[in-house]
């Protein structure tokens, strides 16, 4: 038999049909929803005089417009309100299960799947969102989707979808001090560009990789999107196992058995071939930290500002366009810049090792006067856990206070907005012009990147400390 | 339901020769707040097209009467980032009906062909001809013909093919719906859920 991908696995068993020519129909297995991305595809579906198709496989969060304080209160903003209503109607009429503000299990969308077990290996999973890729670090094929797919979704269960190419990205080597996966990621996407993974579906491997938490695989796999690809897998393994054994919504009892011994077959055979192929070595990769106008626009920490000097035509263009932006001057040392605002939480870091990692970092420090920080965690539960591991103790010693979950200010749809001309460190995964606010400046990097900025006011080396 | 039908299109071009285009400049993400699929033309490229008191920035190619037409050409990598189909309609709603560009990212460019939009991908050379020819002239036209596959720079007399998936052209021809394909499967797709 020819070997096969992990990838390939899972897509050629979720094909319900090949059309010729054309798209692969594709089964969908979980399928996310939120307050932004649905109304469209509901509205849709109800002309059409439909229901969805497959309720029970739906999961509703409403994450991306809510405020990250006082949710008991009605949500201020009219519009954001408006959606968020409108996706509880939607859910009722459909009979979706919806995990609301009020909820012991609302959080970001790509926070709560994992956290509840919902998302299991081998699964295909969609969602109208860019960062679906979060999930494939369980070894699942997850991305994100528009809304007309959305509806085919709601109306059929499957989407039309070309087959990607497949591209393997391996990180050999032990990382070194301060290194997370966030750093991993920055450093990959510095290394292939923002688009550099476009029209491919990655699988990571190699031995960093395998050596990454749950949490960590997640982060990289979020941040897959930022090198143009479709999505990011890991093959799972038993830290993978570990993760999901017990939780909510998770096979129990012999169902549970039945489903690792399949589990266990995910990976990529030994010769499959992939389209493209990438390999890292850990050791070169130091924290990291973005000063343009994209993800792959990331240095080291140690390291300086490119001058832009080889350069030409649109590629220069767009290269001062974004240090103008920024404000930033080619050729400057990043170390030492100034920060007016720090943020952690989002898809990329707003689970409970995020915090504890900031929390570590800032114990028995103190905040810089002059910074801004907002703390918000990426569900309820990550809250509660920050409150139970006396976290939030540490922190409000520290000088920092904790929000209430939400996406907050990694695309500032809600208050959470970074002001014109102000500098971010962000744990979040976009620094486009105007993503965290129109005029907003961020510098994307790891929770110990953001600590070591928030205690100092400057943009800081956690190494140094 | 059922998308707009495209077989062929003359227009002048409205260039954008930018890289890295992302939908959060294509449309913000405050601006993605309705239910309703209508409305998004008006903040297309809002950040670049107004000034923060809400003025039209003149440097900006929308609000330079000597642009105009539908055909978008921008910057390789058009449209990264975020997965919101509202870039697409805010395009599609501000008039355009194709979009052209070297190098497009993958969401994106699904979210296009699905409102109706067609995008037509052609080598880096041939895209700064189309941004040379507009800027020497923008009443130049050009024609793009989903039958053919073709894009042509009617002024440089230069014509070169584009790649389309055959299913997805054969929808834009028609103006076929997806859903209605995929809800002509049920019986298969049910058939698969019980295997």
């Amino acid at each position: 038999m020819e070997p096969k991908t992990l990838f390939d696995k899972i897509w050629d068993a979720h094909v319900v049909k090949q059309v010729k020519d054309g798209p692969d129909v594709l089964y969908i297995d979980r399928h996310f929803i939120h307050e932004v991305t649905s109304p469209v595809a509901f509205l849709g579906l109800k002309n059409r005089g439909m229901k969805v198709f497959r309720p029970q496989n739906t999961v509703a969060t409403p994450d991306h417009n809510v405020p990250t304080l006082d949710q008991h209160l009605p949500i201020k903003e009219e519009l954001s309100r408006v959606q968020v209503e409108a996706l509880k109607q939607n859910c009722a009429d459909n009979n979706i299960q919806m995990y609301g503000l009020d909820h012991k299990y609302h959080g970001i969308v790509h926070i709560i799947g994992p956290e509840l077990g919902i998302t299991q290996p081998g699964m295909t999973i969609v969602c109208g969102d860019s960062h679906t890729s979060t999930h494939g670090a369980f070894g699942s094929i997850a991305f994100g989707i528009g809304t007309s797919e959305v509806e085919m979704v709601f109306a059929s269960q499957c989407i039309l979808q070309p087959k990607p190419k497949k591209m393997r990205i391996s990180v050999d080597g032990e990382l070194g001090k301060d290194v997370t996966a966030k750093d991993i990621a920055l450093y990959i996407i510095s290394q292939i560009s923002a688009s550099g993974g476009t029209g491919h579906f990655v699988e990571f491997a190699g031995s960093a990789i395998r050596s990454l938490t749950m949490e960590g695989r997640m982060t990289l796999c979020n941040m897959s999107i930022e090198c143009g690809a479709r999505g990011g897998m890991i093959a799972p393994d038993e830290t993978t196992f570990d993760y999901v054994n017990d939780r909510e919504f998770a096979p129990k009892g012999e169902e549970w058995d039945r489903k690792l011994a399949q589990w266990k077959l995910l990976k990529s055979d030994d010769n499959a071939v992939f389209d493209a192929e990438f390999h890292f070595n850990a050791a070169d990769i130091e924290p990291m930290i973005t000063y343009g106008t994209n993800p792959g626009m990331g240095i080291g920490v140690s390291g300086s500002i490119p001058t832009g000097k080889n350069l030409t035509g649109s590629d220069l263009i767009t290269f001062n366009k974004s240090l103008e932006y920024m404000g930033l001057n080619p050729g400057d040392k990043i170390k030492g810049k100034k920060v007016d605002y720090v943020f952690i939480g989002s898809c990329t870091n707003g689970r409970i090792e995020d915090f504890r990692l900031f929390a570590d970092f800032v114990k028995g420090k103190q905040k810089a006067e002059s910074v801004t920080a907002w703390i918000v965690p990426g569900s309820k539960q990550v809250e509660n856990q920050i409150r139970e591991e006396g976290i939030v103790e540490i922190l409000e010693a520290a000088g920092f206070a904790l929000r209430q979950p939400g996406c907050s200010a990694c695309l500032a749809m809600n208050e959470d907005k970074i002001p014109e001309g102000k500098y971010a460190v962000s744990t979040s995964n976009r620094n486009f012009e105007g993503r965290q606010g129109p005029g907003a400046r961020t510098m994307l990097a790891s929770p110990l990147m953001v600590a070591a900025a928030a205690v100092t006011g400057v943009v800081s080396d956690p190494r140094d400390f | 339901m059922s998308i707009e039908k495209f077989q062929k299109l003359v227009s002048t071009v409205v260039p954008l020769p930018i890289e890295n285009v992302d939908t959060d400049q294509i449309i913000p993400a405050r601006f993605l707040k309705a239910v309703e699929r209508k409305g998004f033309g008006d903040n297309l490229f809002r950040d670049w097209r107004y000034k923060k008191d809400g003025t039209p920035n003149p440097d900006f190619v929308l609000n330079q009467s000597r642009f105009s037409g539908q055909i978008l050409a921008g910057g390789k990598n058009f449209g990264s980032g975020s997965s919101r189909e509202h870039a697409a309609w805010a395009i599609y709603d501000a008039g355009f009906r194709v979009v052209v560009s070297s190098f497009f990212a993958d969401i994106f460019k699904s979210n296009v062909l699905n409102c109706g939009l067609l995008p037509v991908q052609v080598s880096d050379e041939f895209l700064s001809g189309i941004f040379k020819t507009v800027e020497d002239d923008p009443s130049a036209q050009f024609e793009v013909d989903l039958q053919a596959q073709t894009i042509r720079n009617i002024k440089a007399a230069e014509s070169v093919k584009f790649e389309i998936n055959s299913y997805k052209k054969e929808c834009l021809l028609n103006g076929y719906d997806d859903i209605d394909f995929l809800l002509s499967l049920k019986e298969e797709i049910v058939a698969f859920e019980q295997a």
